[in-house]
């Protein structure tokens, strides 16, 4: 069969890819730079066709304990927001990591602190890496840098989280939202049976215990050594994840003496820049993220023994820059360039902060 | 006579009921939880439910619900009941699913997860356990608890110019085009604990038709929360807590 290319926003590839995917729910509220992603599943009306439920809820609170709720019971669901947003689904993120429950969460950048601007933005790194909420947990996050990203971490963050039983972030910016790139949506799949439901996910909900002990999904335990042997537990997926599922991506980096890291949107431009630099001889590289958490530690722990140094570009004021710093263990300098409130370098800009750090790479 | 003689199934009057897990209670003596519990064990086996039945349980005192009644549970975050409720049954609509909380949990952390799911219809029970004090944090004011009442959080007595009025959720629900069903009970005498079973059985039902959301209020003693025997508790809710909290229907649009 022919593929079929069509011309879309990120935000809107989210939604066809949810529904291709078989997702059994989306629960949301309004937030700008991601309200297409609501829009565009309320136009498909997928309760007609696959069966999935869509609801607008009066909050992003109520939006993510819907979530819990719909994932307790075995089903594919998730959510979509953006920064402020995110910050209060942050008590639901933890019960359902807590809960070992799958779900998928995407958050579309946009800039902060407060309500900030509803600009681009990578400034929820931290939140988004580090557990975000309370309690010691992480969860999956996969950075798109492309629309037809977009499209393909929708499937890949729900397999991930099914896999794990984890949540699993998609952290795009408002660039990658709201940009139209051609995009190949991927293939339907079928919504899980309740049948299935109950094979691969003996851990469910679902209401009907026949054949099984009755299933309690609860994140309470006052017992301390009981806690702690769910916080081994939770440790224990954590570092699986970190063994198998660490993504990343290389450019030029054969020969790279200094190594550019980015994500998302501002790896392309780094990759621009590096381009650029390239027709003029400069041995420049990029490595780009795509699992955040995990983060290619190790990887970029190999390069610091031949790279000369480390230039971390983000939108924000430093935050992915730390992970790099703890990673290079100090073999190598490491320097950070950022912009925030919304404003995108362009990769001259990106390219002359570089050459102040390292000027040897100047012709 | 023997007690073996006695202890024939024709003579069985009363028994723990089947969905009532054995195991100890970690609620104080006097406490209407129990009792409410039992109505719900007693009700989802008389329907026949409980193969089909998935309970959201609140944090509060009753936020080990799931221990005592043996169906499958959801323990929700403070408040968010309704919604961990509303996306179990929007993905499970065939599912009997009900919310078991109480006036902090309601009333308070959770007034808007509660407004909005009773406003959109939710087809759900909610079970609302009002007995004006946080039981399980040590006897601090709740949205309901009444001008005068003595707290943990009010200790001279709770005044509207410090802490506003006590909250009649169930009135303002029973206004909402989303509930079917509004009802205020209690079960501290036999004739209300027979009426209060009435309502939840009615409860269910309502939900399993997909008439919209059903509120069963149960205006309960805290009887260590307020500092009273079981006895005075009793007393105390009749002559302060129910001429504020009267009982009965708010709205009955049930099934017939």
């Amino acid at each position: 069969m022919k593929e079929e290319v069509k011309l879309m926003k990120g935000n809107e590839a989210i939604a066809h890819a949810a529904v291709r995917y078989g997702c059994d729910g989306y629960f949301g509220y309004p937030i700008t730079p991601q309200s297409e992603v609501l829009e565009t599943l309320e136009a498909l009306m997928p309760w007609e066709t696959t069966g999935m439920v869509v609801l607008q809820a009066e909050s992003e609170v109520a939006s993510i304990n819907m979530v819990y709720g719909g994932a307790s019971t075995g089903k594919a669901v998730m959510t979509s927001s953006s920064s402020p947003g995110i910050s209060l689904m942050q008590e639901g993120l933890s019960y359902i990591a807590a809960g070992e429950l799958p779900a998928l969460v995407v958050n579309v950048m946009r800039g902060g602190p407060g309500l900030g601007t509803i600009q681009p933005s990578q400034s929820d790194y931290f939140q988004a890496t580090k557990g975000g909420g309370h309690g010691d947990y992480h969860y999956i996050v996969l950075a798109p840098s492309t629309v037809q990203e977009m499209a393909d971490f929708v499937g890949l963050g729900f397999d991930l989280a099914f896999k794990y039983r984890t949540p699993a972030m998609l952290l795009a910016d408002g660039v990658v939202g709201q940009m139209m790139e051609k995009v190949v949506l991927p293939e339907p799949r079928s919504r899980r049976t309740p049948e299935q439901i109950a094979e691969q996910c003996p851990w469910a909900v679902t209401g009907d215990p026949t054949g099984r002990k009755r299933n309690v999904l609860t994140t309470l335990e006052l017992e301390s050594d009981k806690m702690e042997v769910n916080n081994h537990r939770l440790q224990a997926t954590y570092r699986r994840i970190e063994e198998n599922e660490v993504r990343y991506q290389e450019y030029f980096m054969e020969d790279a003496e200094v190594v550019f890291v980015a994500f998302g949107s501002i790896a392309r431009i780094c990759l621009k820049a590096i381009e650029d630099a390239r027709e003029q001889g400069i041995k420049v590289g990029l490595i780009r993220p795509i699992t955040l958490w995990p983060f290619p530690t190790k990887r970029i722990t190999e390069l610091a023994s031949k790279a000369k140094g480390f230039m971390v570009v983000e939108l924000n004021a430093g935050q992915m820059v730390q992970d790099v710093r703890l990673a290079v263990e100090g073999k190598a300098p490491v320097y950070h360039y950022g912009r925030m409130g919304g404003v995108i370098p362009n990769p001259q800009e990106v390219f002359d902060a570089t050459v102040s750090h390292f000027p040897f790479l100047k012709k | 006579m023997k007690a073996e003689d006695i202890k024939r199934s024709e003579n069985k009057v009363y028994c723990r009921p089947e969905l009532l897990n054995d195991t100890n209670m970690h609620y104080c003596p006097g406490c209407s939880h129990g009792v409410v519990h039992k109505l719900v064990a007693e009700v989802i086996k008389e329907m026949n439910q409980e193969n089909n039945a998935i309970g959201v349980a609140p944090v509060g005192c009753a936020v080990f619900a799931y221990n005592y009644i043996d169906i499958d549970w959801i323990e929700a975050a403070h408040g968010r009941a309704p919604a961990v409720a509303t996306g179990a049954k929007r993905l499970n609509p065939e599912r009997l699913v009900f919310t078991y909380q109480g006036d902090g949990d309601l009333a308070a952390i959770g007034t808007a997860e509660t407004i909005h799911a009773a406003n959109r219809g939710e087809n759900i029970a909610i079970i609302f356990i009002n007995n004006a004090i946080y039981g399980m944090t040590g006897g601090q004011m709740a949205p309901t608890t009444l001008i005068g009442q003595k707290t943990a959080t009010t200790p001279y007595g709770r005044r509207v110019d410090l802490n506003g009025h006590p909250l009649k959720i169930s009135n303002l629900l029973a206004e909402l085009e989303g509930t079917c069903y509004v009802t205020r009970q209690t079960v501290h005498t036999p004739a209300a604990v027979r009426k209060a079973k009435a309502a939840i059985r009615k409860a269910f039902e309502n939900s399993l038709a997909g008439l919209g959301t059903s509120v069963v209020e149960v205006v309960g003693t805290c009887n260590s929360g307020w500092k009273l025997t079981p006895d005075q508790a009793n007393k105390w809710m009749e002559q302060n807590m129910l001429p504020f909290y009267p009982l009965g229907d708010l709205k009955n649009n049930s099934a017939k």
